[in-house]
This record gives C-alpha cells, structure tokens and sequence, in this order.
C-alpha cells in the first residue's frame, strides 16, 4: 500500500510557487503576443490581394496542422539550424506557442468579423459611413461579442500547452515538479499536485468565460 | 419646369454576362413619389440601389440634388470612398429586412448617422431621434433593442433612422416585403404621411394598390428597361403595353383571389 506524503510540497513550496508563476507569466505573455499575432492575421486574411492571404493562409494551416509539441522541438533544435542564430529555449517556446496561438486566434477573430450581417453593413454604408467607421460602429462591437468565448476558451488551451515547455527544460511548474519527484521519489504527490494546481487556476478561469457565452446573448436584428 | 431632383441618365449596369440595367434613364422632381413595380429580376431593386450607390453602374450619369456623378465603365475613375459617403448620406434608404443594428437600442439606431456621419453633439441627436420615433409611433420603444420589436417596428424604427440624415430623398426596396400581412398597413401608413408631407421618395414595391394610392409616377420595368411609365391613372388602370398588362393582371387575379402577398 502505497504511503502518501504530501509534506514533500510543503518542503519543495518556494520551487512549486516558482513554477506557477512562470507558468502563468508565460500564458499571458503568449496571449497577448497570439492575440496580437492572430488580430493582424485574421484581419489580414479578409483583404482581397492573394499575396497578402496565401502567406498568412499557409502559416495558419501550418500551426494548425502540425502537433504543438513537434512545434516547440523544431522551434528549439531545427530553427536555429536552418538559421544559424542561437536562441534560448524560452525564446524558442514563446515564439512557437504565440504563432501556434495566433493561427488559432485569427480564425476566431476572422469568423468573427466575416459572420456580420451583410445588411447591417449595408445599412451603415447607406448612411453615408465609411468603411472604417462601419468597421468601428458596427462589425467590431457585434463581432467582438461573438468572439470573446472562443477566445477565452484558446486562451485556456494556451495555459495547457505550457505543460509542454518541460520538454526544452523550461522552468515551468511542470518542470518544477518533474525536478522535485526525481529528486524525492514523490511523483505521485507531485504530479497530483500539479493536476490541481492547473485545475484551481483554470476552473474560475473556464466559469468566467461561461457567464460571458450566456451572458452576454447577441442577438439578430 | 423645375430642375428634377433626380435626374438618371443612361445608366447600365451588368453583373458577369447578365446585364440588369440596359439604359435607363428617368426623372424624379421635387416633392414627387416615384413607384417602381415589374417582376423579380427586372432590375428595379438594382436601379434603386444604384441611385445611392450601394451598387455602382457599369455606365450612365445619377444626379441627386447638386450631386452628379458620372461612370464610364473605367473602373479607375469610380469616386473614391469619401465622394461616395457623402452621396449616400443625402439619400435614405429602407431595406427589405430592416437591417438595423442589433446591438442597439431603438433610439441608438436611430441616432447612429447624425452621430457618426454628420458629427451631431449626442444630446441634440438624441432629441431629434426621439422626435423621429414619436413620427414613426414608437417613442414608447426607444429604449428597446431589435429582437424584441415586430417586423412592422423595426420598419418603422429604419425609416426613423434613414430620415435622421434628412435626406433629400428616400429610397423604400420592398419595405413591406418581408412583412406579416397585418404588420403592413402601419408602415405603409407611415410612408404616406411622409408623401404628405412632400418627402420625394422611389419606392420599389409589390404592392400595387398603394402604389396606385401614393405615387405621382409610376414606372414599370421589364428586363432591365423602362416599359412603361406615366401616372398610375395610366399605368397601372390602362396599361399601353402587353408586358404591363400580363403583370398587373397577375396581380389582380391575385388580389381578387383573396391571397395573402408576402413574396
């Protein structure tokens, strides 16, 4: 029978906290770099000049369709390889999960904007608007309506797939726990611990993003 | 006689191979209700939508007030996006399907154009919105959003927004189309109030009775030509052509048959 020790966590506390809080500083720095990445992608793919959207039409399904975690590999071993500038592993992971992200991203915002009602833009430009200010007054506000869920819900597989940076021996709180269980023999502790530690963080995280979806109903004219 | 207020000339417009319009030209005065009838892909809805520009012509020459703009096929020389905004804006336009903002109230749709596009101060534009949906007989609503309004409400509520830019002219594009048959009557009445009041108005519609009701001129197309036009004491009580009496028959039949319209 196997004997639990929690008190392992309590020794290992400052590490564990560490950890946490890369990961959580990681996710924010790859959401706002995804969101940004995924805005200018998105919006870019609405322009009608085929040199401007089959690039960004080839970098989406490129990072939509490759495994995140052979991303990350390739981003850390093959990337500097083929362009001879060393980078560090943590460069390496924020580059690759804010593309993987921003690919994801401007799907969601691109739905978005293209899911307008064609005749409320018509009745905006019949008003005399231009398309800046249709885009302003009346595509953005509905689309943003319709797309903060999505968004929220990728924002969340984007504190999940940190869980990955482990593999390039970035400091995460994975990692953090994986140093600690092979330094005390602890894993089942540990990996418990990290289990709900992810759990804590995103369960608030995932109600908040409920009340949003239902909350805030956009309704059809 | 006056200068028209509307004055088309020649215009064309094709989309691919199919041409819609194949020049045509027509004359709107002053104070004067202009009825466009004729049969689905005539290229009424197409003409109305090219006096305010929504669709741009092949060819031709549109003057609304003391706006003129002329298209000669090129697309290099179509009017930039600045010229054609401030022409839209001195026209209203009702659509079919209302097409209000739904993520605004009543007052907020009706406020929008002054706001935006003529810079009104808020509180002036919320004054003269409210004064608009006492018009249309919604005061009471202003404060609703669209999914909560019947189809004959958010006619009514489009029509205040369109008459917010005061428009020199307004464009109706099947406004009653789309409508419940008992939600008609309160819109169509409120398009007569504004042929009273001398509003100049096209109004493209199915509804030959009233157009026979309200309008000054009415102009029956077919196939992208003026087939007939003339009072409606002409047009549609004594049609001269065979196209015009095969349409307005259709029609009667119809009516005397007791039919509900809603196509």
């Amino acid at each position: 029978m196997y004997h639990w020790d929690f008190a392992v966590l309590w020794t290992y506390r400052s590490l564990l906290v560490a950890g946490l809080a890369y990961t959580l500083l990681f996710t924010a720095i790859c959401v706002v770099l995804g969101l940004a990445i995924g805005l200018v992608t998105g919006v870019g793919r609405l322009s009608t000049n085929r040199f401007v959207t089959a690039p960004l039409r080839a970098y989406v399904e490129l990072f939509r369709c490759t495994p995140v975690l052979v991303q990350l590999v390739w981003f850390y071993y093959a990337l500097p390889v083929l362009t001879g500038i060393q980078i560090s592993a943590t460069l390496a992971a924020t580059l690759c999960l804010s593309l993987y992200g921003g690919a994801f991203y401007s799907e969601i915002i691109r739905g978005g904007i293209i899911s307008t009602d064609a005749g409320q833009i018509e009745a905006a430009r019949a008003l005399g608007m231009r398309r800046f200010q249709v885009l302003r007054r009346i595509v953005l506000p509905q689309a943003f309506k319709r797309m903060v869920p999505p968004l929220m819900s990728q924002s969340i597989m984007q504190l999940k797939n940190t869980s990955l940076l482990s593999v390039l021996a970035v400091p995460d709180l994975l990692y953090q726990g994986q140093v600690i269980a092979h330094e005390t023999y602890r894993p089942l502790e540990l990996y418990t611990f990290i289990a709900l530690a992810y759990f804590a963080v995103l369960l608030p995280v995932t109600m908040w993003a409920k009340r949003l979806e239902f909350g805030a109903p956009v309704s059809e004219a | 006689m006056p200068a028209p207020l509307i004055d088309i000339h020649g215009l064309r417009k094709s989309f691919g191979d199919h041409a819609v319009l194949n020049g045509i030209s027509l004359q709107v005065t002053r104070g004067e209700v202009l009825a466009l009838i004729g049969p689905s892909g005539s290229g009424k809805s197409t003409l109305l939508r090219c006096i305010n520009l929504l669709t741009v012509p092949d060819a031709g020459r549109i003057t609304v007030g003391d706006q003129t703009i002329a298209f000669d096929g090129r697309r290099t020389a179509l009017p930039g996006e600045r010229a054609l905004a401030r022409f839209r804006a001195s026209t209203g336009m009702v659509f079919q399907h209302f097409n209000l903002f739904s993520h605004m109230t009543a007052l907020q749709n009706v406020m929008e154009g002054p706001l935006t596009v003529l810079g009104t101060p808020k509180a002036q534009a919320a004054t003269e919105a409210r004064a608009l949906l006492a018009k249309v007989g919604l005061l009471e609503r202003a404060d609703v959003y669209p999914d909560k309004l019947s189809g004959g409400q958010k006619q009514r509520v489009a029509i205040a927004r369109a008459l917010a830019m005061r428009p020199s002219v307004m464009l109706f594009d099947e406004a009653t189309s789309a409508l419940d048959p008992e939600l008609v009557g309160e819109v169509l009445s409120v398009i007569k109030g504004l042929a009273k009041e001398g509003m100049t108005m096209v109004l493209v519609t199915h509804e030959i009775g009233f157009a026979r009701d309200v309008a000054d001129q009415v102009v029956f197309m077919r196939d992208g030509v003026v087939a007939e036009s003339g009072p409606p004491s002409r047009v549609i009580d004594d049609p001269q052509t065979e196209a015009t009496r095969a349409f307005l028959g259709r029609f009667n039949a119809r009516a005397e048959g007791g039919a509900a319209q809603s196509a």
